[in-house]
């Protein structure tokens, strides 16, 4: 396994945001440091305001399928998931500064969760030697 | 990542007097990066870029491509709802 994982999290359904989160705890539990950049609907979901509502989920749910319809994500809240994996691990939650701005918020509107605001490069930088998954 | 060399105070940052001043405060990420690596094509080696931003990754994507590419990055200081970040050209 590489040295280190970042993932640039777009999606803000609470599908993509468990499976993140599973991904995320999964790295965190086999001692990978984690970087996750928040763009878009992620950083929306994870607002102090909005983090514990229901996200819905992907367009591939409202597909017809064969089996029942999905009822609820997981055991466990995604959100949890995350602070689990911050607790079993590194992990950093990154608020993309572009799309803080394109949703005019400020970094203070985010879940205590989110460490702190930051740009493309440097995310980069740090995601150097490691793979980086889009969500 | 290269090493950390001495950091220079703020009130040695504020003494600079810059190359080049590049205003971008108002844009976001990643124009203010794009800008200061425009700009950094138009100064001598050795001169030194001043870039303004009120965008809260730029200081961080600076000093992360500044280790990259090879320039060397002293220092942000505050100013009036923006950040003043100095790079000096090194290639």
């Amino acid at each position: 396994m590489s040295d280190n994982l970042s993932i640039v999290l777009f999606s803000g359904t609470d599908d993509k945001l468990h499976a993140a989160a599973t991904i995320t705890a999964g790295a965190a539990a086999m001692g990978t440091p984690v970087s996750i950049l928040l763009m878009y609907w992620a950083l929306d979901a994870f607002r102090a305001d909005r983090i514990s509502n229901d996200h819905g989920l992907a367009y591939d749910a409202s597909r017809p399928r064969w089996n029942e319809p999905v009822e609820h994500v997981g055991d466990i809240p995604w959100l949890d998931t995350f602070r689990m994996a911050k607790e079993l691990g590194d992990v950093t939650i990154r608020a993309c500064a572009g799309s803080l701005a394109t949703l005019g918020l400020d970094a203070s509107a985010m879940d205590p969760l989110v460490d702190d605001a930051g740009g493309i490069a440097a995310f980069l930088a740090a995601a150097d030697g490691g793979q980086i998954l889009f969500i | 990542m290269t090493t950390v060399t001495t950091p220079l105070s703020d009130t040695d940052l504020i003494a600079i007097e810059s190359d080049k001043v590049v205003d971008a405060r108002g844009s976001a990420c990643p124009g203010p990066l794009l800008e200061a690596k425009k700009a950094m094509n138009t100064i001598q080696i050795g001169q030194t870029i001043e870039i303004w931003s009120s965008d809260p990754g730029t200081k961080g994507d600076v000093s992360a491509w500044s280790a990259k590419v090879g320039h060397t990055y002293l220092g942000t200081v505050p100013g009036e709802g923006y950040e003043r970040t100095f790079v000096v050209r090194q290639k």
